[in-house]
């Protein structure tokens, strides 16, 4: 097909809505009364969910279903710990962990008999009970979606799918109906605030660029998400990729810019490929390119694949490796609004907040400011990962408490003899959040006085056999390595702290360490040059402040209270505490372990690699 | 990345074939004098030899008429991007924070004692590289091994061994 009016595109709404109506509870096209989406997301296609859906296609065509049943490979469903998952429509139903030896049941059961397969529903970790539909699973019912709105909804692949739930709909009328000046009035109306850490607000970002002088100007996309723990990004590129694509044009049109750059992480195969084929199909019905949709306004768009540097997630070091160099910062101002890309006007803003730009231009700034609290607005999608049972990705309105994300939503710590310690946010920028400040809301403002940061979303829970100190040292590690090196207080602080907790972490730290970390936290912090030195500390400090005792069980006793840091172990059996179940006997994998019913289990450190095994199966925490 | 590569080093080394080289030539052709082209230009080549090493850097700088620091400043700045030959499986353990927790550092140290090499290097028979990686964004299913191209989940430590060893 060529270039396409609006006409044309509301023709193709109307057409791909009736397609899709069954995933609305409406009938269907012709003689079409089942819809099968399987997610075909990076986790759940690490779990074979390819091979299942190739296997229900032939299956649904050997039975002759094929009018009847229509099998779809959608984008991450954001369930990933149970893929590969699928949703049936009409009705609803949620299956988990399906394997190509389920299909034949799956399509005899479910598709002709009309009965739901029950060992294959989703089985609740607290109840145990199987809960057959997807809208009462407490992990999807308390989330209000947005950002992620066409997840596992639709076929990422396909642009008609995504014009079929209101897609384009939102720059159509930026294009038509807007001025520059409208359009980012409305952004600042909705009080959206950049998703990828910072929480800069967005229309005011787009308002400094709009102004700046200059015939040529860059949209660009952050797709580098490169926080340990975060992978919303990937998912809404997986997923969704033409809400990128729309908001990147939105924006385009306010600033007055005509090309812009994806600059995806090149970790994500997967993303980048749903991605150029979003571009590829926009550009074919002419909705990037010239004259988008018959209105004068021209705006292209291409990938730029990064090459693994974790710092090119900082925008100035982003815009120099596009222009293929080290991607290393520069001081700002200039901000990149006045001279970016190129030395041009640019602006930069991750996947996220480019996946709420359409609904906030077709729903209007208001019908988004109305969610949120007073300083955060909108939604935010969270990566929920760690020790927990409900793995994945979760949007819920702002102001949302993080005791209703990890103990509803997420339904808990899964080991029953284990304890909530703390959950991680904001990645190696960010914090750790303990127990007794779990009801802070969701809004940037709150986290940050509780210790954390936003962030980008990853939230990394913690139960009591995680080391505090580790942790931080994990951290640090990381930072150190990811320092580009330019600046002093980054490259050598970050090496100097990393030095001092991996000696506490080998029982070799002395009291005056924990000053001295806390002195160089705060040089490093005021003295960095970017955003990547300026909060590298924060892991170390949001540690101190809250498992001071750890540190000083590490540096005073000698002693690693989690059972985590090796050097600090003895392997050894508390007899007093053992209950001689023989399970560390059973797991040992050199047989360094001997154990009799009735008796305490010994440990002969000769042959013991101590590789924790034991201590990992303990219930009892009878191995020190 | 250590700096004490040995730059004086100027022979191809045997293994990069004068098909190799053409390839090379023709991709530089392509991009030459377009803005920004030096890293997607690094990372075809690297496809089609398989590392970067500082004559094929220094082939590149020539071709694409850009100063040879400037390749071989980007070429150790991105991870992405080896100077030494890599074996015939590339196995990558995730250390994003949720492997991390999880157990992807027990399944990286197994590793090390089986395979007997430190992370980020090659096994002499170049069967296996053994790479460390950041954030895989499979957090859903951690902890993640990415061997060659196909992404295993909810690698234990216990499992790994078996894994790698069936990659011939």
């Amino acid at each position: 097909m060529s270039q396409i009016s609006i006409n044309d595109l509301a023709e193709i709404q109307q057409k791909s809505q009736q397609a899709q109506a069954l995933r609305h509870g409406q009938t269907g096209v012709g003689t079409q009364r089942m819809h099968l989406l399987v997610c075909g997301g990076t986790g759940c296609q690490a779990a074979g969910s390819i091979a299942v859906i190739d296997a229900l296609r032939a299956e649904i065509a050997k039975q002759g279903l094929e009018e009847e049943i229509a099998v779809v490979e959608t984008g991450c469903n954001g369930f990933c710990a149970l893929g590969p998952v699928m949703v049936t429509y009409p009705e609803g139903i949620f299956y988990v962990n399906l394997e190509e030896t389920d299909v034949a049941e799956l399509v005899e059961s479910h598709c002709k008999n009309g009965e739901p397969v029950e060992r294959l529903l989703y089985k609740d970790p607290g109840t145990k009970k199987r809960i057959p539909h997807m809208r009462d699973i407490p992990f999807f019912a308390l989330q209000r979606l947005i950002a992620l709105k066409n997840r596992s909804m639709l076929d990422a692949e396909s642009i008609d799918e995504y014009i079929g739930q209101g897609g384009y709909q939102g720059m159509a009328k930026a294009l038509k109906e807007m001025s520059p000046e409208q359009i980012v009035a409305e952004v600042k109306k909705s009080g959206l605030r950049g998703r990828g850490g910072a929480g800069f607000p967005t229309g005011m970002k787009w308002e400094f660029c709009q102004k700046a002088t200059g015939d040529t100007k860059f949209v660009l996309c952050n797709a580098d998400e490169g926080d340990p723990g975060a992978f919303m990004d990937r998912s809404i590129l997986e997923a969704d990729p033409h809400a990128v694509v729309e908001g990147m044009v939105i924006a385009a049109k306010a600033i007055g810019s005509h090309h812009g750059y994806v600059y995806c992480r090149a970790e994500y195969p997967l993303a980048v490929h749903r991605l150029q084929l979003a571009i590829d199909q926009a550009k074919e019905y002419g909705l990037l390119g010239d004259d988008i949709l018959g209105t004068g306004f021209s705006f292209d768009l291409q990938i730029y694949q990064g090459a693994g540097a974790f710092v090119c997630g900082e925008e100035t070091a982003l815009m120099r490796s596009i222009e293929g160099k080290r991607g290393m910062p520069r001081p700002r101002p200039p901000f990149p609004a006045q001279a970016g890309l190129w030395n041009k006007p640019t602006i930069l803003n991750n996947v996220e907040t480019w996946a709420n730009i359409p609904q906030i231009i077709t729903n209007g700034g208001d019908w988004y400011a109305s969610i949120g609290t007073e300083g955060s607005k909108g939604t935010k999608v969270f990566a929920l990962t760690g020790h927990i049972n409900n793995i994945g990705l979760v949007e819920v309105p702002m102001g949302t408490p993080l005791r209703t994300i990890i103990y509803e939503i997420g339904e808990g710590i899964p080991k029953k003899h284990r304890k909530f310690k703390a959950v991680q946010l904001g990645g190696p920028s960010g914090g750790c959040i303990p127990e007794e400040h779990l009801d802070t809301l969701c809004d940037y403002e709150a986290i940050v006085k509780a210790g954390a940061i936003m962030g980008s979303g990853g939230m990394i829970v913690m139960d009591d056999s995680t080391c505090m100190v580790d942790m931080a040292r994990f951290f640090m590690d990381f930072v150190q390595d990811e320092s580009c090196g330019k600046c002093t207080p980054c490259r050598e602080g970050t090496r100097r702290m990393l030095q001092i907790l991996e000696r506490i972490t080998e029982g070799k730290g002395e009291p005056e360490d924990i000053d001295t970390l806390e002195e160089l936290a705060e040089m490093i912090q005021q003295a960095s040059l970017c955003g990547l030195g300026q909060t590298g500390p924060n892991p170390v400090l949001s540690t101190l402040r809250y498992f001071r005792d750890e540190y000083m069980a590490h540096v005073v006793d000698k002693k690693c209270p989690a059972r985590s840091c090796v050097a600090l172990l003895e392997f050894k059996v508390d007899v007093d505490k053992c209950k001689m179940c023989g399970l560390c006997f059973k797991n040992c994998p050199v047989d360094a372990i001997s154990w009799k019913k009735k008796e305490p289990a010994v440990i002969d450190l000769d042959k013991c690699i101590k590789c924790k095994t034991c201590i990992e199966n303990c219930k009892y925490d009878a191995i020190y | 990345m250590s700096l004490a590569h040995d730059l004086t080093q100027v022979s191809m080394p045997e293994d990069i074939t004068t098909e190799m080289l053409t390839r090379i030539d023709e991709i530089c052709a392509a991009h030459r004098g377009k803005p920004g082209a030096l890293i997607p230009v690094l990372q075809k080549c690297q496809e089609v030899v398989g590392y970067l090493p500082v004559p094929v850097q220094e082939r590149i700088a020539d071709k694409l008429g850009v100063p040879g620091h400037e390749v071989y400043g980007v070429t150790t700045f991105y991870s992405f991007f080896s100077m030494e030959p890599r074996g015939r499986h590339v196995i990558r353990v995730c250390m994003g924070t949720a492997c991390y927790v999880r157990g992807g550092k027990e399944v990286l140290e197994r590793l090390e004692r089986h395979l007997n090499i430190p992370v980020d290097s090659t096994t002499e028979d170049r069967r296996f590289t053994l790479e460390q990686v950041r954030c895989l964004g499979a957090c859903g299913v951690a902890p993640v091994v990415v061997a060659d191209m196909d992404t295993h989940r909810k690698v234990m430590a216990d499992k790994i061994v078996d894994l790698v060893e069936s990659y011939e």
